[in-house]
């Protein structure tokens, strides 16, 4: 493999492995802020213990997304030194804002959340969280704002003599139409996966033979909690969805043509492709379920809205960006995407989401009037639902980014020319293994951990220090050290 | 003041903000070996940067983030040159913070050795790895006319950038154990406080003769001026370190180590990255700067962001000012149990 090949690589498993916590992250500490204020208020001890029990799985999770965050910063001017010079003036910005407003709130307030206990003034305290949880939501927007100038660039100029896309409108880059449209879309996946994460613990440890009978009802506040943000999200994943297919059939046609395998152009009425089984290049077709006129309405709106096919969008770019390698910004030899990669991502992304969402309905139905089922099938899907909604997130974001090719942005620049001319490819291969194993370790350290906590259950109720009413005793143990 | 004058004040400014403060939780983890009588005592270094490490090391994402976004050439120049050492950096930091995170979370013994040995390395090598990256940038290196880093792993390793290395790894230790004499109280207060002094003295030996070659290489009056106040303010903190003023003593490493990365960003200006294959294919302020547009939006959102980001970054330390001893450490039970 080359540089680019190896680059890529690396890129696509680093992104997808630091994609796995973020969700969870950026869900479970809303949950968990939420946990502990109504702790604060009602002062039920079940609140307590889910905060607790909830945020040390949160923390376990949230040093791997952090770490790993570290990494996606760096590589873009270690791998990718082409797009850095390019892109920089732009994308820059987004990302310096990311650390300066969310990176130093989550970090520095959740050091007080895990410290504080016996320190702050417990409705402070419970600010702590939220206001880490605020920290998340800014990283999610200044990110996405970032990589939606990749999918859609807007406020800038090109340079011929900076030889760079450079920066004219700051606002309209932070009010993107793609952005406006991501931002909901990934942060109620967000709170789906962190809502299924929820339901999906409370529900096994409900329903396995040794939780104490007491801790049932603490469980079942998990579990109906968990299903409602899992479905409430989960309609507006859906809603937000609807709504980014239409933006992306708009700026990126190519992408919804290759997510539906479209190769023909439907001048009407397109039917949308439940699934195909046929040849990649789309000449053969072994078997369709399709929905007719549906495609259209997704894309457009309209049922009966023309769709572009891969084939006319391919000719129209080549006219528009030129086949002659020899022009180094704009030269992208194909431009349609892998659409068996494309065409499968898209699908998995929403029948796992879907999947999910039923679940948690099914959960929510099945618990209503203080009722719990029992049966053995419960306890599988507490298992399944929160491994679904995280790998439709992976799924989503495979779809996005490769449904992209051969841009990295869209239009302007290719992959090809975004890579570092200056690193060799055994430097690259390096970093690609050193990393991928570290990450590997990681992640057996991480499952193991986050099972054990998961088993161990909630802890006991302890009546924390409450420094807001009682005044410290400055020679006690601290509540809480590493 | 031009806004690339600006924004290289600023990159200083997150560089010193970096060293300052996780020069000393570096130096924490370095130390935890040597200072540390038990398992006890591990917990008690370790709980005195526990509440902030995390917020410490924010400020070189911050850092990296700001070059990237005020000085595209520099960030993708730099980091695409020094892959190697940084890629060495990522991973150590990795590992360092898992064991921070992870050290508590299991009560076996191999477990916490094992992360304890994580934070050891993970410290020691970004505290190396930095002082050869900083010595590089601002000694020089090969850089062509397309400004990419013509050089390989060993042309950084040159006496200068290894002797940046030491300095760098001196002074975090240094730092380190004026933090512990600092916020600690028992035995390992005085422990602490009688090797501070003493890897003072090492400290600023090699950063004497550091700062001077540098100074002799690139420097400007100003940055003679800034190196001999740095001297006199790690002199003054052993004195005060010897006195028993742990206050002042560690006030004196970090204003040390605050002054000589302002010293070496002054070495360097108007320079970011010169080359030492053609002074004219040097990276400056100027030609490695994004537009004036894209650095007056920084600028504002800098100068709203930094100041409300410091109030609650020294509030932290506020909340967390008491000494930590033996006895405040609870017992282990208890920290599984716990967040």
């Amino acid at each position: 493999m080359d540089v680019l090949e190896i680059a890529r690589w690396q890129f696509g498993i680093i992104t997808v492995y630091h994609f796995l916590f973020v969700p969870i992250t950026i869900g479970l500490s809303a949950i968990v802020a939420s946990f502990e204020t109504l702790w604060v208020f009602k002062k039920r001890p079940e609140y307590l213990r889910l905060t607790k029990f909830f945020g040390t799985l949160f923390l376990i999770n949230f040093a791997l997304g952090l770490v790993t965050g570290i990494v996606q910063e760096f590589q873009f001017g270690m791998n990718w030194s082409g797009y850095s010079r390019f892109v920089g003036d732009i994308f820059g910005a987004p990302l310096a804002i990311e650390g300066l407003l969310a990176f130093f709130l989550e970090s520095t307030f959740l050091g007080l959340w895990i410290f504080g206990w016996d320190k702050l003034p417990r409705g402070l305290h419970a600010a702590t969280m939220w206001l880490a949880h605020l920290g998340t939501v800014f990283s999610a927007y200044f990110i996405l704002a970032a990589n939606s100038w990749m999918q859609n660039p807007v406020g800038y100029e090109y340079s011929a003599e900076n030889g760079r896309a450079e920066l004219v409108d700051f606002w309209a880059v932070m009010v993107n139409k793609v952005q406006l449209v991501t931002f909901p879309h990934v942060m109620t996946a967000a709170y789906m996966t962190g809502g299924a994460f929820v339901l999906g613990v409370s529900a096994w440890l409900y329903l396995r033979r040794s939780t104490a009978e007491g801790d049932r009802p603490m469980y079942r506040i998990g579990i109906r909690a968990g299903a409602l943000v899992t479905l409430v999200a989960g309609l507006g994943v859906a809603l937000t969805g609807d709504l980014q297919g239409k933006v992306m059939t708009e700026v990126q046609p190519m992408k919804m043509a290759a997510a539906e395998g479209l190769y023909e152009t439907a001048e009407t009425c397109a039917p949308f492709s439940v699934f195909t089984l046929g040849t990649p290049d789309g000449k053969e077709e072994k078997f369709a379920l399709t929905v007719p006129c549906l495609l259209s309405y997704l894309g457009t709106g309209s049922f009966d809205g023309e769709v572009q096919g891969i084939n006319e969008l391919r000719e129209e770019y080549a006219e528009e960006y030129g086949q002659d390698p020899g022009e180094a910004y704009y030269h992208a030899g194909d431009y349609v995407p892998v659409v068996p990669v494309t065409y499968w991502s898209f699908r998995f992304m929403i029948g796992l989401g879907v999947l999910a969402a039923a679940g948690a309905a099914l959960v929510l139905w099945a618990t209503r009037k203080g009722r719990v089922p029992t049966s053995v099938w419960w306890a599988r899907l507490a298992v399944v639902l929160p491994l679904a909604v995280v790998f439709a997130n992976s799924w989503g974001w495979l779809f996005t980014e490769l449904g992209r090719q051969p841009w990295v942005v869209y239009g302007l620049m290719t992959v090809g020319n975004a890579v570092s001319p200056g690193v060799s490819t055994t430097e690259a291969w390096i970093s690609l293994l050193s990393l991928t194993l570290v990450y590997a370790v990681l992640a057996v350290i991480e499952i193991g951990l986050t099972l054990k906590y998961v088993r161990a259950g909630a802890p006991a109720f302890q009546e924390p220090p409450d420094p807001g009413n009682t005044p410290a005793d400055d020679d006690a143990p601290l509540t809480f050290a590493y | 003041m031009e806004l690339t004058t600006v924004w290289f004040i600023l990159i200083t400014v997150l560089w010193v903000g970096y060293f300052t403060l996780e020069g000393f939780d570096f130096g924490v983890g370095m130390l935890l070996p040597v200072l540390a009588e038990d398992d006890t005592e591990r917990r008690v270094m370790i709980n005195t940067i526990g509440p902030v490490w995390d917020g410490n090391e924010v400020w070189v994402l911050v850092a990296g983030g700001a070059t990237f976004a005020a000085f595209p050439e520099w960030y993708a120049t730099l980091f695409s040159g020094f892959y190697l050492p940084l890629l060495l950096i990522l991973l150590a930091l990795i590992v360092r913070n898992l064991g921070f995170e992870y050290r508590h979370k299991r009560p076996e013994r191999r477990w916490q050795s094992r992360w304890d040995a994580a934070i050891i390395v993970g410290s020691f090598l970004p505290a190396v790895l930095w002082g050869v990256a900083f010595a590089n940038i601002v000694g020089g290196v090969p850089i062509d006319a397309d400004k990419e880093f013509t050089g390989s792993l060993f042309t950084l390793l040159n006496p200068y950038g290894l002797l940046g290395g030491l300095v760098t790894l001196l002074l975090f230790l240094t730092h380190g154990a004026m933090f512990v004499a600092l916020k600690t109280d028992g035995d390992i207060r005085h422990r602490a406080r009688a090797l501070a002094v003493r890897l003072g003295v090492g400290a600023a030996v090699a950063a004497v003769v550091f700062l001077a070659w540098t100074q002799e290489r690139t420097g400007t009056p100003a940055s003679a001026v800034v190196f001999v106040l740095a001297a006199l303010a790690l002199v003054a903190g052993i004195l005060s370190a010897r006195a028993g003023r742990e206050g002042w003593a560690f006030l004196g490493t970090f204003v040390t180590i605050g002054l000589a990365v302002t010293g070496l960003f002054l070495a360097l200006f108007p320079d970011v990255m010169p080359s030492t294959t053609d002074a004219a294919f040097s990276l400056t302020t100027t030609n490695a700067a994004a537009t004036a547009y894209t650095l007056t939006v920084m600028t504002w959102v800098a100068a709203i962001f930094t100041p409300i980001v410091l109030g609650y970054q020294a509030w932290t330390y506020w909340v967390f000012r008491k000494r930590i001893s033996v006895h405040h450490i609870p017992t282990a039970e208890l920290a599984a149990s716990g967040t």
